[in-house]
């Protein structure tokens, strides 16, 4: 199927564009007139996302951040965050609640978990010195009831 | 500065403004420290009436508190969350570290 509208971003991984890259999402899927819980699980998820990009793939570098977020006529959007970083070596290990290899005490470890819980689907690709991209997707509820 | 600490007799009250996330969690996180360190409070109460979002580094913010604030034997409360900011704290298992009031 066919993206009905679709929208492609790409920033440098400074920390500052966390929060860009998440209202920049939130503002183009602004159209389908989310609820207000939908729209703090898609930023918070992206949130997370893009942060992975900037704390592990890039971690002593500054690269190329590409984001896209598609929406298709279900009310199903898609947003993939891509990274050429240093990828990740067991996905496996690195989805597990609380599993951190940042060791300064100050992550949670919870970014995937996060992200797997304010979502419908998650779904990762790596390769370890290749890039990593992550697949988030959530189904928006109708909003028909709402204008009768 | 996106944190106002106040001072009440044995409480260290953290009022944070804005949203929480890896970017602004350090400036939050060293001003509390800081503020900890030199006033050493039996409570620290983080005060989230004026956060309008958090992602998990919010998690990471008040889990670094409580281990600094058990360091000198005090405590940690949460308070006025809303119900995203909840959500995310329950993710984490907050609510069974620290007391979130409200």
């Amino acid at each position: 199927m066919k993206p009905v509208n679709e929208m492609k971003i790409q920033f440098v991984s400074r920390s500052a564009n966390e929060g860009f890259a998440r209202v920049a999402v939130a503002a183009f899927f602004a159209q389908l007139d989310p609820t207000v819980d939908e729209m703090a699980d898609i930023k918070t998820a992206i949130s997370e996302a893009v942060t992975n990009c900037i704390v592990h793939a890039y971690k002593n570098e500054l690269g190329a951040v590409y984001l896209t977020a598609k929406i298709y006529e279900d009310r199903r959007v898609v947003v993939t965050v891509r990274d050429k970083g240093c990828g990740i070596e067991d996905i496996g290990k690195a989805m597990e609640p609380m599993y951190t290899t940042c060791d300064t005490g100050e992550r949670a470890g919870l970014g995937f978990a996060v992200m797997e819980s304010f979502m419908d689907k998650l779904k990762v690709r790596s390769k370890v010195g290749k890039g990593t991209t992550v697949t988030l997707t959530k189904y928006l509820s109708s909003r028909e009831q709402d204008n009768g | 500065m996106p944190v106002r600490i106040d001072k009440n007799e044995k409480r260290m009250t953290a009022y944070i403004m804005g949203e929480i996330d890896h970017h602004s969690a350090k400036e939050i996180r060293e001003e509390i420290d800081a503020n900890i360190e030199s006033l050493l409070p039996e409570l620290l109460l983080l005060d989230f009436k004026d956060v309008t979002f958090m992602d998990s580094s919010g998690i990471g913010l008040v889990m670094g508190r409580y281990k600094l604030m058990r360091t000198i034997g005090g405590e940690v409360k949460v308070t006025n969350v809303s119900a995203h900011i909840k959500k995310v704290m329950r993710l984490a298992g907050l609510d069974k570290l620290a007391v979130i009031e409200k």
